[in-house]
């Protein structure tokens, strides 16, 4: 399939450069991979890796009531978000579904700054446009096309990006950012966030920038291993550390509560969008639940597959995958609470046969601390 | 690159016969294509197969793909070795990375079956 109708982000001529292979995303013609999906999966892990994120989109909130609208928007409570602080949430529809999962930065006292899914932009900025309504001192403004994101991830990342920036990085701490950072000249945001389990940044710069930075980070990171890296192992790095992705763990019709983000949804902090159907489904009890599994007998569970206890159906994968780190077949699976327990053994049906599975903690992959 | 005695699929398998027997695995062309091959999942020995029907499963991260079996006839071998070495696939595809023996019932079925010269072009054809 062609490539020519697919958009494309500010770095589309990089991937070219660097033998990127080309996929459609959620309609954004971007590297799966460089060299192999696992080759970098473990660069990341032990080294560093650089990924083009720009497909991301970028929601700018501003004004007297942005707080408000925040607080209203979203499951998680914005009020004790320091500037320069980042903060996780889904954000939920009336009925507890989630619309999007995504990072507040707070860059100012009303002004605040969403990173939100590629797939997800418009209908996004369209719910939080109708849900702003209600509080007209919030300005919402749709500026994914004005930004750049590249994330830097890995344990070389911060002597890597060291070698470009005079700031001081380690005093950027985990869920934080730094505004107005020089790095190569570059005027970038960035922060101590990632995707990928493991120590990393996300910079953000004006896409007329962003090819240039790409090119003098790999150069710059050569010899601390740092390889440009595809979707392809961005989604066994963030599968193996349990984060969810939108569309696979949870989507419209699933809540937040069902997804395990459950410590991210603040009952306690006034009125928000979702409250009374959160609130009911945490009295009577989730009607599914995501849970780890490990694949005891061969083969490997993908998304979608059936998951079956003594032969019915009892639920579905999420998503499934080898998991380099571990050596292993792992899924995340959405089964009934009472066959939630670790330890629980379950069948995932791989064409036709039951193959058996058993219920794991997540993450399956926790870094160490240094 | 594509061995002249092996005979080749439309859907990326090759035939290399000895005998009355058919050896056959997936191209390297088949092999780039799925990147790293984390599984492969083989018939037993002894079950009967079509020309054209799928007789096993290889995975790779991302995509799950049938493999056709290039001669109806039975299965008389498979490569064990493949469980715990799928990226051998990878590594050796028209070699180490064989994946099973058919005892062909039907020899005339490989003239069905493309040279070197018109599976390169194949390829290209689909690359493109």
């Amino acid at each position: 399939m062609g490539t020519e109708e697919l958009k494309k982000t500010p770095l589309y001529g990089n991937h070219l450069k660097y033998g990127g292979r080309i996929i459609d995303f959620a309609g954004w013609a971007l590297p799966v991979q460089f060299r192999s999906i696992i080759e970098e999966h473990h660069q990341v892990r032990k080294a560093a890796g650089l990924f083009d994120v720009s497909d991301m989109g970028e929601l700018d909130i501003r004004g007297p009531q942005a707080l408000e609208l925040l607080q209203y928007a979203l499951t998680n409570d914005m009020s004790t978000l320091a500037v320069n602080q980042v903060r996780y949430s889904p954000m939920c529809n009336f009925r507890g579904g989630v619309v999007d999962d995504l990072l507040v930065y707070r860059l100012g006292e009303d002004h605040y700054f969403l990173v939100i899914n590629a797939a997800n932009i418009e209908k996004d900025y369209n719910w939080v446009k109708e849900l702003a309504g209600r509080f007209p001192g919030a300005k919402v403004e749709n500026v994914s096309d004005q930004v750049a994101e590249l994330a830097l991830q890995g344990p070389n990342s911060e002597a890597i990006l060291s070698r470009l920036t005079k700031a001081d990085l380690s005093a950027i701490r985990y869920y934080w950012c730094a505004q107005d950072v020089d790095v190569a000249g570059v005027k970038c945001m960035v922060s101590r966030t990632g995707y990928t389990g493991e120590d990393g940044f996300e910079i953000f710069c004006s896409p007329e920038a962003a090819p240039g930075l790409w090119d003098t980070l790999l150069e710059a990171g050569d010899e601390l291993g740092l390889w440009p890296c595809g979707l392809g192992c961005r989604d066994t790095l963030r599968f193996e550390a349990a984060m969810p992705l939108y569309g696979q763990e949870m989507d419209d019709d699933t809540t937040p509560l069902e997804a395990g983000l459950g410590r991210y949804v603040k009952f306690d902090k006034g009125d928000f969008v979702g409250r009374e159907p959160l609130l009911e489904e945490k009295r009577t009890g989730l009607r599914k639940k995501l849970v780890g599994l490990e694949m005891v007998g061969r083969g490997i569970a993908r998304t979608g597959y059936p998951v079956l206890k003594d032969g019915e159906k009892v639920g579905y994968v999420t998503t499934g995958s080898y998991a380099p780190t571990l050596d292993k077949n792992l899924a995340l699976a959405f089964v009934p609470p009472q066959l939630s327990e670790v330890g629980t053994l379950l069948q995932v049906e791989i064409r036709g046969r039951g193959v058996d599975a058993r219920v794991v903690k997540t993450p399956f992959y926790r870094r160490r601390e240094k | 690159m594509y061995p002249k005695e092996f005979r080749y699929t439309k859907t990326h398998e090759w035939a290399k016969v000895e005998g009355d027997r058919v050896r056959v695995g997936i191209t390297n062309y088949a092999q780039e294509h799925l990147g790293d091959i984390v599984f492969v999942e083989l018939p037993e020995v002894g079950r009967q197969v079509k020309q054209g029907e799928a007789f096993g499963v290889v995975e790779s991260v991302k995509a799950v793909s049938d493999c056709y079996a290039p001669v109806s006839g039975e299965v008389v071998e498979v490569n064990g070795a493949l469980a715990d070495k799928p990226e051998t696939l990878n590594q050796d595809p028209h070699g180490a990375g064989w994946m099973i023996v058919i005892r062909m019932s039907d020899p005339a079925e490989l003239d069905n079956l493309m040279d070197a010269d018109a599976y390169e072009k194949h390829c290209e054809e689909e690359a493109h």
